[in-house]
């Protein structure tokens, strides 16, 4: 057994970091979600630089073969800086490519996603199906060799800056996974209060590539989701650490009746108990992020995945709540980064399905 | 023991019910119903319409305009506003100044301000707070000096909601800076907005909506006779207007409407199933645990007023427990709210989520719970 990362996950979470303290501050975070683009290519080409952008993908196809317990750190750092430019989406398609696509699609796809020049989204969600994976209306359909899509999807975290989606649709053989080049959708951008960009994807008769389908299509959207929550998780972690920091800062300077209001008792054991639940998200993280790493078995890695999440959305809430709480008026401001990082836990503890969803899938294994 | 109302405040509640449902305008119910940013002009509307009326200041003395309802009918009334969606009333000069020109007030300024507040003629905001004076509002800095038949007001507050609108500001100054306990020699000055020297900055809350503001004092001359109770004696009146505040924390009505609405959207929202998530055993355990806090609120609540209606006294330092409770039911109803939206409609989402935001503030102002607790650990308990 150990915990702790390796040389090369050091260096690069440390450049990660050095990045985001000296590139990425606060400022800076909020003239990107001001900008109507709402990401910055610098930055992302920054990171693509140092390897992020190709962590996760296969050597053969210039990655660098690394999974979710190497991302972890990185995830993390995002989490405290409240990076909002497109990782988490890119990944996930990209790891879809891999899991669905042909030798062909992979070779045309992944070493444009590990240089960082092609962003990817994938695009699932439809109104009505809430966190369940499996319900899908979108309909795929074949004319010779040609595909086409029909159907809406919801909410696709990435989609206004990616160049192409994957995008989930049913065929005749069950469910079904796709490349589609996003200008032939239409999409209803939308800025999250989280400050992400996502978009509508309304698809009508779309051209697309299949990636693959059939009765193995939904493990694999399984096994990708489960990656995207433990990769969530680790970002959580991060801005749960942030806010804790900066609320013990805050309890440690703020006067009130002549002594820090960190003297008082009752603010201690709160400040107590957020810490301790950002610790237990911090084990939770390493489990989930060492079992979809590690685990060939379905079950086991779903188990792990979802005990992670409820923790990590619990503890999300009660986090962001408290640091808002204990921040009194400030708390609430717009000018204070840790009311941005209340708004982004509480959007994780929902993201890849919140703690009821987890709690039912968990009991059911 | 008899829980229910008598025959004659159910015959009240239903002319209330009925009135409310012939006068309240339409778009203002919409308005309330969806969230959608209320203006000083909606605001106004409805209290005039309630000041024709005659019933928007109902704990008033009579010849003011009270209507000497008992308060279990007051609280009839408050829970049947919010039943029916009505905005709310802007509480800064009908449950904050009025009160205290009542009560402190000369005979002057209650014959100049009383009616423009009843009839809804000028918008108040409340002063209190600093930068340096939150929880410790008696540590105010901002100084009220005396020239003549003047004061010369210095200074800066912060948080002041809807200040931007406002014609008039009540304000906790301090008047004397070298007393021995802070509490002594601190003023309560009326300060009409419009006087040279005011700034008002606005302070952008997460919501992204402009609520509060920041309001500097430079060189403001405010004349003698704005100044409400003896110099000094500030705190005397603040501590009066606790009392009131709180009592009105509770608000059960709002919140048993908000609870209809949460019950409404959860049928109508998808769970992981295909079913509503009002039909997840999770979703469902949350909605009634929030459900029975309610219900003991509102039993508490009056509880409560019928130990005024026998006393005639106000309530004790253990009406914090409204404001605690009262508070955090409100923030529950808003975070299941939502929760209980469908992710994939993100117009729906993002007006549930900045309600939500917004609502984190309840537990803040008026007191923050921690100090109502310390309030109750104090007075009740002698700790
Ligand atoms: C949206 C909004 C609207 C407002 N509107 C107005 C207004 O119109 N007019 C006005 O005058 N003010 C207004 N306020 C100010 C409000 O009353 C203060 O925010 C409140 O009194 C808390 O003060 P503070 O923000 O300085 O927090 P602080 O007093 O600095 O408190 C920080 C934290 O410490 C805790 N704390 C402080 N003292 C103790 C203690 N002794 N024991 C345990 N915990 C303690 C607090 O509960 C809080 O969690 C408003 C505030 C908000 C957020």
């Amino acid at each position: 057994m150990n915990f702790e990362s390796n040389e090369e996950q050091r260096l690069l979470t440390d450049s990660v970091r050095r990045f985001i303290d000296k590139d990425y501050d606060f400022e800076k975070r909020r003239k990107i979600i001001a900008s109507p683009e709402g990401w910055d290519s610098n930055a992302w080409a920054a990171l693509a630089e140092m390897g992020v952008t190709a962590l996760a993908l296969p050597a053969e196809y210039d990655g660098f073969d690394g999974g979710a317990v190497d991302l972890m750190g990185i995830m993390e750092a995002f989490g405290a800086g409240l990076v909002v430019e497109p990782f988490l989406p890119t990944v996930l398609a990209g790891r879809l490519v891999m899991a669905a696509g042909s030798e062909a699609q992979r070779r045309a796809i992944l070493p444009r996603v590990a240089s960082g020049e092609l962003r990817l989204a994938f695009a699932h969600l439809e109104r009505g199906a809430r966190f369940d994976l499996s319900r899908v209306g979108a309909e795929a359909k074949r004319t010779g060799d040609a595909w086409t899509i029909s159907g809406e999807k919801r909410a696709v975290v990435g989609a206004p800056v990616a160049g192409k989606l994957v995008v989930s649709a049913r065929t005749p053989s069950g469910l079904g996974l796709f490349l589609i080049d996003t200008q032939d959708a239409e999409l209803k951008r939308h800025a999250t209060v989280d400050g992400m960009r996502v978009a509508d994807v309304l698809l009508f008769n779309a051209k697309a590539e299949l990636l693959g389908d059939g009765a193995a299509t939904l493990a694999k959207i399984e096994e990708v989701n489960d990656f995207g929550t433990a990769l969530v998780c680790a970002e959580a972690v991060g801005a749960m650490k942030y806010a804790c920091d900066t609320t013990l800062d805050y309890l440690k300077t703020r006067k009130q009746f002549g002594v820090t209001i960190g003297s008082f008792q009752a603010l201690q054991h709160r400040m107590v108990d957020m810490y301790i639940a950002s610790e237990l998200s911090r084990s939770m993280t390493c489990l989930a992020c060492s079992k979809v790493d590690a685990t060939g078995d379905a079950k086991e890695r779903a188990h792990a995945v979802s005990a992670a999440k409820i923790k990590i959305s619990d503890s999300a809430r009660l986090i962001s709540q408290e640091a808002v709480q204990l921040h009194g008026g400030m708390g609430m401001t717009e000018e204070l980064k840790v009311s941005h990082t209340f708004r982004r836990l509480t959007v994780i503890a929902e993201q890849f399905g919140d703690e009821d969803y987890h709690l039912t899938r968990f009991g059911a294994l | 023991m008899d829980l229910n109302y008598s025959d004659e405040e159910l015959v009240f509640r239903d002319e209330i019910r009925s009135w409310l449902a012939a006068n309240l305008p339409q778009d203002l119910r919409e308005k309330v119903e969806t969230y959608a940013e209320l203006t000083r002009d909606d605001l106004m509307r409805w209290h005039r319409i309630l000041a024709q009326k005659g019933w928007v200041a109902p704990s008033w003395q009579k010849e003011w305009g009270g209507t000497d309802w008992t308060p279990v009918q007051r609280n009839i009334f408050e829970e049947e506003c919010g039943f029916a969606s009505a905005p709310p009333l802007m509480l800064f000069g009908l449950h904050m100044c009025g009160p205290v020109l009542q009560r402190f007030g000369t005979q002057a300024q209650k014959e100049r301000f009383l009616p423009r507040i009843y009839n809804g003629d000028d918008f108040w905001c409340q002063g209190y707070s600093e930068p340096g004076s939150g929880s410790d509002l008696a540590s105010l800095k901002t100084r009220a000096e005396r020239q003549g038949d003047h004061y010369v007001v210095n200074g800066q507050k912060i948080w002041t909601t809807l200040a931007h609108y406002a014609d008039w500001i009540f304000c906790l100054v301090r008047a004397d800076p070298s007393t021995d306990k802070k509490q002594d020699g601190i003023s309560f000055l009326l300060i009409d907005m419009k006087t040279p020297g005011i700034t008002v900055r606005p302070l952008m809350l997460m919501d992204g909506v402009r609520h509060v503001n920041e309001v500097f004092f430079d060189d403001v001359k405010v004349p003698v006779e704005n100044l409400v109770h003896e110099e000094g004696k500030g705190w005397t009146v603040a501590k009066y207007l606790l009392g009131h505040e709180r009592m009105s924390a509770g608000r059960t009505g709002v919140s048993k409407r908000e609870l209809a609405k949460l019950k409404e959207l959860a049928a109508s929202q998808p769970g992981n199933d295909g079913k509503a998530i009002i039909e997840d055993p999770h979703f469902r355990a949350k909605l009634t645990r929030l459900e029975v806090e309610l219900m003991a609120l509102e039993i508490t609540n009056l509880r409560f007023l019928d130990e005024m209606r026998r006393t005639g006294q106000p309530p004790g330092a253990d009406v914090s427990m409204l404001k605690i409770k009262g508070t955090e039911i409100q923030q529950t109803l808003t975070e299941l709210m939502m929760r209980a939206a469908d992710p994939a409609d993100l117009e729906k989402y993002e007006v549930l989520a900045r309600r939500y935001f917004n609502m984190r503030k309840t537990t803040i102002y008026g007191g923050s719970n921690e100090v109502q607790r310390n309030i109750i650990a104090k007075m009740t308990f002698g700790l």
